[in-house]
Parts: C-alpha cells; sequence; structure tokens
C-alpha cells in the first residue's frame, strides 16, 4: 500500500482533475484528494497534482490567473519544502507562471489545437518521475494542447541541460517546442511539468498504459 | 483619476507565428510594402491615483506581475488623465 496522500488541485477550468483522480486512485489504491483552489492549505498532502485543463478560461495567458489563487500560495511553500509537485499541461503552465520551473509555453507554431498521440523519448531516467522508464526509452503518450511551444532563452536552455532537468523530450516535435522538450524539473528535482497527459494512458481499457509508470513511479516514492 | 492604455506584445526575439499568418494574408491582399506584423494584448486601466506618477508605478507593477509574462512578452503603456 502506497503511503502516497495525493492532492489535486481543481481550479474553474481544470477538466483532466477527475482522470488524475481516477489514476491515483482506483489504479493506485493511493489516498487521493481534491483540493479547491479557494482553499488555504494543501493539508497532509504529501504529492500534489496540478492537472490539465483551461484554469479561468485561459484569461490573459494560460496559468496566468490560476497562480495567484489562494491555494497556489501554499503549493510554493509546499514545493519551497521540497514537496513534491506535479504539473500536466495546464499544471505545467501554471508551474511556469509561478516561476516554479524556467520558461514559458507559447501558442503551438502551427496555430493549431494539437490533440494526438505522440512518442516521447525519455532523456533523464534518474528523478523520481521517470526511474520507472528506461534511459532514451521510447513510449507513446496523448496531448491535447493550443499553447504547448516550450520557450525558453539560450541561457535557461544551457543550465537545463547541464543540470539534466529535461526528462523528455518528443520524438517528432508537434508544437514548435525549443529543443523538443516536452517536459523538465526544476533544479531542486521535486517539481516537474510536462504538456503530455499520463494520466490519460494508466487504464489498460484505454489501450495504452505508458504513461502509467510515472505516476506509480511518484506514488512509489512516498516511503 | 489616470487611464492607463498597456500593449503586450512577444518579445522581439520570439517568433510570433500569429503575426507571421496575418502578415502573409495581408501580402495576398497586395499590401508588399508592410514588411513585419506582430499580434499583441491590449488592456486598459482606470486608476484612482492621486498623481501620474502614483499611477505609472501601481501600472508597472500590474503589468510585472501579471499582466505581461517577462519570458516572453514585451510592454510599454501611455497614461493620460481623465477616465476618458
Amino acid at each position: 500500500m502506497t503511503k502516497a496522500k495525493v492532492g489535486i488541485v481543481v481550479f474553474p477550468g481544470s477538466n483532466c482533475d477527475h482522470d488524475a483522480y481516477f489514476a491515483f486512485k482506483e489504479l493506485l489504491g493511493a489516498d487521493t484528494k481534491f483540493l479547491w483552489h479557494k482553499e488555504g492549505s494543501v493539508g497532509d498532502r504529501n504529492i500534489i497534482v496540478l492537472p490539465g485543463g483551461f484554469s479561468y478560461g485561459d484569461y490573459l495567458r494560460c496559468g496566468a490567473i490560476a497562480r495567484f489563487s489562494n491555494i497556489m500560495q501554499d503549493v510554493i511553500r509546499f514545493a519551497n519544502n521540497g514537496g513534491i509537485v506535479i504539473g500536466i499541461c495546464n499544471g505545467f503552465q501554471v508551474l511556469c507562471e509561478l516561476e516554479l520551473l524556467p520558461g514559458a509555453l507559447l501558442r503551438n507554431e502551427n496555430l493549431k489545437f494539437i490533440c494526438k498521440t505522440v512518442t516521447l523519448k525519455v532523456e533523464n531516467n534518474k528523478s523520481i518521475f521517470t526511474y520507472k522508464y528506461g534511459i532514451k526509452e521510447e513510449f507513446d503518450i496523448p496531448i491535447a494542447h493550443g499553447e504547448g511551444n516550450y520557450y525558453c532563452d539560450d541561457e535557461t536552455l544551457t543550465e537545463l541541460t547541464a543540470n539534466n532537468q529535461i526528462l523528455f523530450t518528443y520524438r517528432d516535435n508537434p508544437n514548435g517546442s525549443r529543443n523538443n522538450i516536452a517536459g523538465i524539473q526544476n533544479v531542486r528535482r521535486n517539481v516537474m511539468g510536462m504538456m503530455p497527459h499520463p494520466e490519460r494512458a494508466a487504464d489498460v481499457k484505454l489501450g495504452n498504459t505508458d504513461g502509467f509508470r510515472l505516476l506509480q513511479g511518484l506514488a512509489e516514492s512516498i516511503i | 483619476m489616470y487611464k492607463v492604455k498597456i500593449l503586450v506584445t512577444l518579445r522581439k526575439t520570439i517568433l510570433d507565428p500569429q503575426g507571421k499568418a496575418v502578415e502573409s494574408s495581408l501580402k495576398s491582399l497586395g499590401y508588399d510594402k508592410i514588411t513585419d506584423t506582430r499580434i499583441g494584448k491590449y488592456v486598459e486601466l482606470l486608476i484612482n491615483a492621486d498623481s501620474r506618477k502614483e499611477a505609472a508605478e501601481i501600472a508597472e507593477n500590474a503589468c510585472r506581475k501579471l499582466l505581461a509574462n517577462p519570458v516572453m512578452e514585451d510592454y510599454t503603456y501611455e497614461i493620460t488623465k481623465g477616465d476618458n
């Protein structure tokens, strides 16, 4: 039985919160709770998930308004104390707006919302997010975003590379992301963001379980 | 009362695919003297400040904290007295 206590933050406009809940609660058997954005504390949770969706309607910029919501002030404190935070899709955008992760997510280069399965490559498997995968392992996973084009300046890119912060890259870059980046972690290695959806590739019934190991690895990292 | 008109655009070093798409449409309409097109956002604030300086400080902070993301965007603004 995993000791993970998962908190899934729910913003107005989140729409992958229930998928994440199902994956952690039903597939992994983890103690899982929703955390409404107006709550002031993450409580006893030891893994925080910022789910996909369109928080606050993507008004102004994706994630820009969510970052100032009540609960996020405690998520910042939690992350700065070493707590595990994973941002998926819109959650990744929120983490960049929060500056818990470097860079930003721009409009896809082709200006289209892209919803399809892509192939990811594991660039670093020595993280709590990726240790269940092989190095350079390729696996399939769904993406669904209009603003997933990862951007950072040259200096940041050099740092990301030097610190082994790049966890996943796209085999065939769908959105224009710099250096094909699909997912990164922070320097301290407790905060990670990715555009693809591991929670949508976790249940056998959906025909793809390649994302399951990421969530499983996270849950099992709590001991 | 001061009105602040804020323009937020993608930083010059960042490719603006929306601007490029609009530009190619403008070119197809025959506007061949247009050499660059960039799309941005316009934000208008009414600020109940005592001075232009105070209004500028508030606008500047609002831009830095929320209205623009310095990783990818630049901003400019102009301030006028009155609410129209």
